[in-house]
């Protein structure tokens, strides 16, 4: 190998070790999944609305309590068929409404709670109705997935939904 | 070599060609097809420092209405992204509309004097989500066209310069 292409050699792996490092950096720095949203939700404790369709025909033991933790907007245009308002668990009065409603309920029974107001990794409401049903002692309580939102996920797929109030 | 070589050039070329080819068609699509276009909704509100908004008003402008809420973070991260497009088109016909969903109307005022907002914006109601065919999540953006009619939706978080190629595409389209 000759000097000149010595030195070219050397030019191109310092460029392609520059490039690296930025490339290492720029991932380092890109922004973070927002905090304590739904993402803190264990992929075991979630349910795909297919999974949710079915449990809501089974029987009366293993058809789930479905809670929903969102803005009412939504809940009335449409909504999980049989699902209970809740309302926003992010506000005080939401998350008062559920603690009243969930200490009624069995805590070996199986709950489903959901929102869909927003995108998964930005839902302000999943995370606190799930962590506080699990505080409460709740063992069996799972999240509908909805990665966009209601309306992408749930009623553009052509899942029942029902109206009003 | 130097045969196979230009043949090559001349492959990714061609190729290159069609993929803009079918981009630039893409972009136009929605704006050159607006006979079968769904009519947008006219809605009358006050906004929230008391002004009156009354979409019959912006007729002959490029509408768009933004449904959002000050406590969804990909709704508050995308107002900035709306507040420099009104900037920079308005004087090109370009209207942007905040319709808010449960906001705390304190929040909301807050919100609003905090980012300088430039564009009205009105507590939104079932009515006007029904007007729009149902809005079941946030954020979602409607784009309207001069011809008063509905050429894009945009649900969830969505790359804004998407939003912006089809805000100019409609801004540029001939009247029929």
């Amino acid at each position: 190998m000759n000097p000149g292409s010595t030195s070219t050699f050397l030019l191109r792996l310092s460029l392609l070790t520059a490039l690296l490092t930025a490339m290492v950096i720029a991932s380092a720095q890109s922004p973070a999944k927002p905090a304590n949203t739904a993402n803190d939700v264990p992929a075991a404790s979630q349910i795909q609305p297919e999974e949710l369709v079915q449990a809501m025909k089974s029987g009366s033991a293993q058809k789930p309590v479905v809670l929903y933790v969102g803005p009412k907007a939504f809940y009335t245009q449409a909504h999980v068929p049989g699902a209970e308002f809740i309302g926003p668990v992010a506000r005080p009065e939401g998350m008062e409404k559920l603690r009243a409603r969930a200490a009624s309920l069995s805590k070996d029974g199986p709950v489903v709670i959901y929102c869909g107001c927003c995108p998964w990794d930005h839902c302000p409401n999943i995370r606190p109705a799930f962590a506080e049903l699990k505080k409460m002692g709740f063992t069996r309580v799972r999240v509908l997935y909805l990665a966009n939102s209601f309306g992408v996920n749930w009623a553009d797929k052509g899942f029942p939904v029902a109206k009003g109030e | 070599m130097s045969r196979r070589f230009v043949l090559l050039i001349a492959i990714a070329v061609l190729a290159l060609g069609v993929y803009e080819g079918f981009h630039r068609f893409g972009r136009h699509k929605a704006v050159t097809a607006a006979s079968g276009l769904p009519a947008a909704p006219q809605f009358f509100a006050t906004d929230i420092n008391g002004g009156s908004v009354n979409t019959s008003d912006y007729k002959g402008k490029v509408v768009l209405v933004n449904f959002w809420a000050a406590w969804c973070g990909p709704c508050a991260e995308e107002v900035p992204q709306f507040i420099a497009l009104q900037k920079k088109y308005q004087d090109q016909g370009l209207q942007v509309v905040g319709v808010s969903v449960e906001d705390d109307p304190e929040v909301l005022l807050r919100f609003y004097r905090k980012y300088q907002m430039n564009y009205p914006v009105v507590p939104g109601d079932l009515k006007i989500a029904d007007a729009f065919g149902g809005v079941l999540g946030l954020p979602t953006t409607f784009l309207i066209g001069r011809d008063s009619r509905i050429h894009g939706k945009h649900t969830g978080a969505t790359d804004f310069s998407v939003i912006e190629r089809e805000v100019v595409a409609l801004l540029h389209a001939p009247q029929s």
